[in-house]
């Protein structure tokens, strides 16, 4: 391999490109990927589109480096991105799709379907996603959306799917997933926190805070008021009208009484709040969590008793994808699915869908501690090289299992969205 | 030779001169062409990025929609639902609340300071070197401007640390930050230029003379304001009136980030239809701030006849 890297390395300096076809070369012999004759596809350009989290440079420079065809990743952020996928899915060619998204997008001729045979790494792909399943063959709970909702089409147009129920044609791949949780401020909340029902204790008045999102920012108060035993619910990830209003009554309650110092709407703003203490408690994101840590300030993303807010994104290749350049794109989404993306995104705090596959690019004191639940045996970088944890810390929440093993409810879109719109509307102008 | 040369750049420029013989030849443009050739630039830019955008706005707030799509229809629906939730009306109280509130603060500011850059500076360096100081913080973006002030006055801000420290308070004062009071204090920030701008521009165009008169004619120095400077500055006072109110009904940013998301504008309403894909409501949204403030435009150019006062 060396040897051969070295005299590739001779022609990249006769044409750009020529490396990047050799190196193409060298990882199918390495991963054994069916490789393409490097001459037809070192012009092939595929244009990735995703939200920050994971739409990130570094695995297009790598996939390109190790592919011999160009992947070009671009970040959009929320709405934007969907519009997007929905009015312009001509200027991309795949996409990172959440399972939420998933839900506005099947049935408009945005994405096709993925043959099952083509994907390498079914297999290793959790069973959570294939099956909604744990592993010890338990059924997961079904709130919200759940990736066997939306992942297996009916036919090969991908534009309808079933219930659940397993076909020869996927929608898209599943890649990255997570449980979200409160995040809190371990040296300022004074007590044990325990329970989603805590966002809403009197002890946190003025210190707590949400996410100022109707579809997701209604559900981590769904799990407090239940939590709380203040309102019950079919199911919290697809509220009826009554729910909403129960709901939406309680919070408008909530606000009075000053419980919210703020509501948040970008990463930033959740970082901030916590690390300047302005918010002791409140819903967040993993990487959030870590970004307040690296600055030396305590924040534990806290387990909870009800279980985790599940999310989890795909990759969908788009409707014009044809010829050469979907042969690319099933390339690029066993590669995606292979272990370097998994790996990348496991050092901030996400899971792989295939996490056998992201092993394989972890060290092992990596692995143990991200996925492990162990303590780390020496410190922990992220993707980008910054210091996220001393040698000895413990990850929250745990193992892998113990984590995604108790979702209760996953991100959501609801069928009475209309409705629910207008009325966080009234909640956030009250 | 000399002579020669010298001349002949003369010469030049008599040749010069004859296209200008020539285009004066051309048959003399009617009136009403010469007023749509002045017009038209302003009212091509105007048509395509605000009369077509505004149609569109006006055809898909009456459409149909769900999750999946927006469908051609003629429904009264989304205006129906607009007017009838009380989130509108509170949410158009509030940011009138904010106008007006804003407007009268960067008034007060905005008049003091033009006053005295106009009438007190005598130098012009100085006076520039004034505006200039007035000016730069400008050149930076809004949103930093108004992050900025949030580790000021933080619960933990700077502001806090000194009041607590001079003993004036024993603990933070919450107000400060996700408050209306924050939003203000930043509104003011952001926009009490607009209002210099215009009215240092009126005040600058009074004849010193009148004051003197009025000096001359036994006026206390608050007679002259009120009887001749501010009468005459009413065109600024209003243009300045007008860039303030339309920003305050139009923002989004600072009251979402300033009030911690804790009160909302009509924009910020807008928005969460928006993030939820809800075009036609949101464009019915839309449609009806865009008659709101026109309405109040129109009511402010009543008062005072801009157009007139800027011909002088």
């Amino acid at each position: 391999m060396p040897k051969r890297t070295r005299g590739l390395t001779r022609r990249g300096l006769l044409q750009a490109g020529a490396a990047a076809i050799g190196a193409a070369g060298g990882s199918g012999a390495i991963t054994g990927f069916p490789t393409i004759w490097a001459q037809n596809i070192k012009d092939v350009v595929l244009r990735h589109a995703g939200p920050p989290v994971t739409a990130i440079p570094a695995i297009a420079e790598q996939a390109t480096k190790d592919l011999g065809f160009t992947v070009q990743m671009q970040a959009v952020e929320n709405a934007d991105l969907l519009n997007r996928f929905l009015s312009q899915s001509s200027t991309i060619d795949c996409a990172d799709v959440s399972l939420v998204y998933m839900r506005y997008i099947i049935g408009r001729n945005v994405l096709q379907a993925i043959p099952l045979a083509k994907v390498k790494y079914w297999d290793q792909t959790i069973p959570l996603f294939t099956k909604g399943e744990y592993p010890d063959g338990r059924k997961a709970p079904q709130q919200g959306i759940t990736p066997t909702m939306i992942l297996y089409a009916t036919d090969a147009t991908g534009q309808k799917v079933t219930d659940g129920k397993q076909t020869e044609w996927l929608t898209a791949v599943p890649t990255v997933t997570n449980g979200d949780t409160l995040g809190i401020r371990p040296d300022l909340v004074g007590q044990k926190v325990d329970s989603w029902a805590d966002l809403l204790s009197p002890a946190f008045k003025g210190k707590a805070a949400v996410q100022d999102n109707p579809t997701i920012g209604i559900i981590d108060v769904a799990m407090a008021l239940e939590a709380a035993g203040r309102v019950k619910y079919g199911n919290k990830g697809n509220m009826t009208k009554a729910e909403i209003d129960k709901t939406v009554d309680s919070m408008l309650e909530i606000k009075k009484s000053g419980q919210f110092r703020s509501f948040w709407t970008t990463f930033d703003q959740s970082v901030n709040l916590m690390a300047s203490g302005e918010v002791v408690i409140q819903s967040m994101w993993s990487p959030a969590v870590a970004a307040v840590r690296s600055r030396g300030i305590p924040c534990t993303f806290q387990p909870l008793k009800e279980g985790y807010r599940g999310w989890g994104y795909t990759l969908g290749a788009m409707k014009h994808v044809d010829g050469l350049k979907r042969d690319c794109f099933y390339e690029y989404m066993n590669w995606y699915t292979g272990g370097f993306e998994g790996a990348f995104i496991a050092r901030q705090g996400y899971y792989a869908a295939q996490p056998e596959n992201a092993r394989k690019f972890l060290t092992p004191a990596e692995w143990d501690y991200w996925y492990g639940g162990k303590p780390a045996a020496t410190d922990i970088y992220s993707p980008f090289g910054k210091l996220m944890e001393k040698a000895g810390n413990v990850r929250d929440g745990g193992s892998f299992w113990e984590r995604l093993g108790n979702i209760a409810v996953w991100n959501s879109v609801m069928d009475e969205d209309r409705y629910l719109t207008r009325r966080w509307n009234e909640f956030v102008t009250s | 030779m000399n002579v020669r040369q010298l001349v002949s750049p003369w010469s030049a420029g008599a040749g010069a001169a004859m296209p200008i013989e020539r285009r004066r030849a051309l048959p003399k443009l009617p009136n009403w062409a010469v007023s749509w050739l002045q017009v038209g630039p302003l009212a091509a830019i105007l048509l395509v990025l605000f009369v077509l955008p505004t149609v569109l706005f006006l055809v898909v707030s009456f459409f149909d929609y769900d999750r999946v799509g927006i469908y051609p229809a003629f429904l009264l629906d989304n205006y129906a639902e607009l007017l009838t939730t009380p989130a509108t009306l509170r949410v158009y109280v509030s940011s009138l609340k904010f106008a007006a509130i804003v407007w009268a603060l960067t008034l007060v500011i905005g008049f003091s300071v033009a006053h005295f850059l106009v009438f007190h500076v005598r130098s012009p360096i100085l006076r520039t070197i004034f505006f200039l100081l007035c000016a730069i913080p400008f050149w930076t973006s809004g949103i930093i401007r108004t992050i900025a002030w949030i580790p000021f006055l933080g619960r933990n801000g700077a502001f806090n640390q000194i009041l607590m420290a001079t003993g004036i308070t024993d603990r933070p004062l919450e107000f400060l930050l996700f408050s209306d009071f924050a939003v203000i204090v930043t509104y003011v920030h952001l926009f009490t230029l607009l209002m210099i701008g215009p009215i240092a521009n009126s005040l600058a165009k009074i004849d010193p003379a009148l004051i003197e008169a009025a000096r001359d004619a036994g006026a206390s120095r608050w007679q002259t304001l009120v009887g001749v400077i501010i009468p005459l500055s009413k065109t600024g006072i209003a243009l300045g009136s007008i860039l303030v109110f339309t920003q305050v009904m139009g923002d989004y940013f600072v009251v979402k980030t300033m009030s911690g998301g804790q009160s909302a504008s009509i924009v910020s309403m807008l928005s969460t239809e928006i993030q939820a894909m809800q075009y036609p409501p949101a464009a019915a949204n839309a449609m009806v701030l865009v008659v709101f403030v026109a309405v109040m435009v129109g009511f402010m150019m009543r008062v005072v006849d801009v157009r007139k006062e800027l011909v002088k």
